[in-house]
């Protein structure tokens, strides 16, 4: 982030501005990736009218920067009526998308409304491997095709890589492609749970021994052993400090007019529907509860990554308690440093107190003679 | 002295944070904050309004000054927001689309 952004985003936390939000206009999509978290039918998305009116409150918030996500964004047949409201509201606008439907007249009229950048999943850099992550033959010539199509309308475009199992071999093919069509390419070793809860997705995430060696690639991380280095205990400074944007500067709104925290933050804090946007920004209970929560406040907030963890408020709340730990988060500290975290060892600590139990009932009959 | 108009260039992203301007380039990401005076310019560059009477009527009322220096000074300012493609110029009325608001 740079200093004025910096700035900004201190300003907004002081005028509670949510300066950032995705919104999904759709979860309807045109792939069925192996690893997404959403319900892909149809439950009653917003209007074009119900949308619109959306962006007008959220210019009036002071919303600047507008991520829309989806779903895919391109099966909304108004999606260029919603992006030229958009950026007639002079929203700095994101896109996220697969970019299958995305052609030469889609980029151009991109490139014409102004849109910041546009971000494209790619999962590998082999169709076989891409396509079967998607179950779209063909998927991964016409992302790659669009990402062209863009790229010669001077756009900026970034390739966004979810590493799991299926494509753990691929991610430095991926880099390479990024380099060789021009664009940016992120990597995120993050499965999440299912929207409903259903962790079904969670199997998708790489294992701890391949986490270790992307966590040690300079390629990605730059300076390995800053980057896996310990970080020194949480001051006081660092305890009073936000967990993260969800809630602070940032919040999403599902296309049913759900406003959540974060869109890895199922906690419902509102409908846009029934309530005007900035109130529910304002005065939501649950919106304000996340605000409130400082690291301190944190179940492992004397963890020994405390400061340096990637912890995500969402996915803590999706395993039962926001002011908690996310598993998923204690194992990358781990397999970054080596060193587990307060909330593994207490997990290792409760598992072999079980497996003690275990041991003795199932001895007991053994001693006493009693059948099995 | 020929007029100059003043248009924001419809390829920027902008919102006022808390009283302040941000403005993010369109050619480049690059986040800029106006000063007040630019801001001034910002919010009057409908397309239509010459900036020598921007400057008497919104710049000299708010700040006091002699007009003609605040003119000197204004086109300065104008001109440094166009290098930036914040700001288009010319000097014909420039027809914007309607209904912008930053």
């Amino acid at each position: 982030m740079s200093g004025l952004m910096e700035e900004m985003v201190a300003k907004a936390i002081d005028a509670n501005v949510p300066l950032n939000v995705q919104l999904d206009l759709t979860y309807r999509c045109n792939e069925r990736c192996v690893h997404c978290y959403l319900d892909h039918h149809d439950h009653g998305e917003m209007t074009t009218a119900e949308i619109k009116h959306l962006l007008n409150e959220m210019a009036d918030a002071g919303v600047f920067i507008l991520t829309l996500s989806g779903g895919e964004i391109m099966l909304r047949r108004d999606f260029f009526e919603i992006l030229e409201h958009a950026r007639r509201l002079m929203f700095c606008v994101k896109l996220k998308t697969n970019a299958v439907l995305i052609r030469e007249r889609e980029a151009l009229r991109i490139r014409d409304l102004g849109v910041e950048s546009i971000q494209v999943s790619i999962y590998s850099h082999r169709p076989e491997v891409h396509d079967a992550i998607t179950l779209v033959p063909g998927s991964l010539k016409r992302s790659l095709a669009a990402i062209r199509f863009l790229k010669s309308q001077g756009l900026k475009v970034v390739i966004a890589n979810v590493l799991m199992t299926e494509n753990m071999r691929d991610y430095q093919g991926v880099q390479a492609l990024a380099a060789e069509l021009g664009v940016e390419c992120t990597l995120d070793p993050t499965v999440t749970p299912m929207m409903d809860g259903s962790r079904s997705t969670l199997a998708l995430n790489v294992e701890e021994n391949s986490l270790r060696q992307v966590f040690r690639d300079p390629s990605l991380v730059g300076d390995v052993e800053a980057f896996c280095a310990i970080a020194a205990k949480a001051g006081e400074d660092d305890l009073e400090a936000r967990p993260c944007s969800a809630g602070h500067t940032a919040c999403y709104v599902s296309p049913y007019g759900d406003v959540f925290p974060c869109v890895q933050f199922p906690l419902p804090t509102g409908n846009v529907r029934k309530q005007r946007f900035a109130d529910i920004w304002r005065h939501s209970e649950q919106m304000n509860e996340v605000r409130g929560i400082r690291l301190k406040d944190l179940s492992c907030s004397q963890c020994t990554h405390a400061t340096s963890c990637s912890r995500c408020p969402g996915l803590a709340y999706m395993e039962g308690n926001m002011r908690g730990p996310s598993t998923q988060d204690c194992e990358k500290s781990f397999a970054r440093t080596g060193v587990p975290s307060l909330n593994l060892l207490s997990r290792k600590s409760s598992s072999a107190k079980s497996t003690a139990s275990l041991v003795q009932i199932r001895s007991v009959p053994a001693l006493t003679g009693a059948p099995a | 002295m020929s007029k100059l108009y003043l248009a924001r260039n419809p390829r920027v992203a902008a919102r006022s944070l808390d009283g302040e301007m941000m403005i993010m380039s369109g050619r480049d990401s690059t986040l800029f904050t106006l000063n007040k005076t630019a801001t001034i310019l910002w919010q009057s560059a409908d397309g239509t309004t010459p900036l020598d009477q921007i400057v008497e009527q919104r710049i000299c009322v708010e700040f006091e000054v002699d007009s003609a220096q605040a003119l000197l000074d204004a086109e300065i300012l104008a001109r440094d927001l166009a290098g930036h493609e914040i700001l288009q110029l010319s000097e014909e009325p420039i027809p914007t689309s309607r209904g912008a608001r930053p």
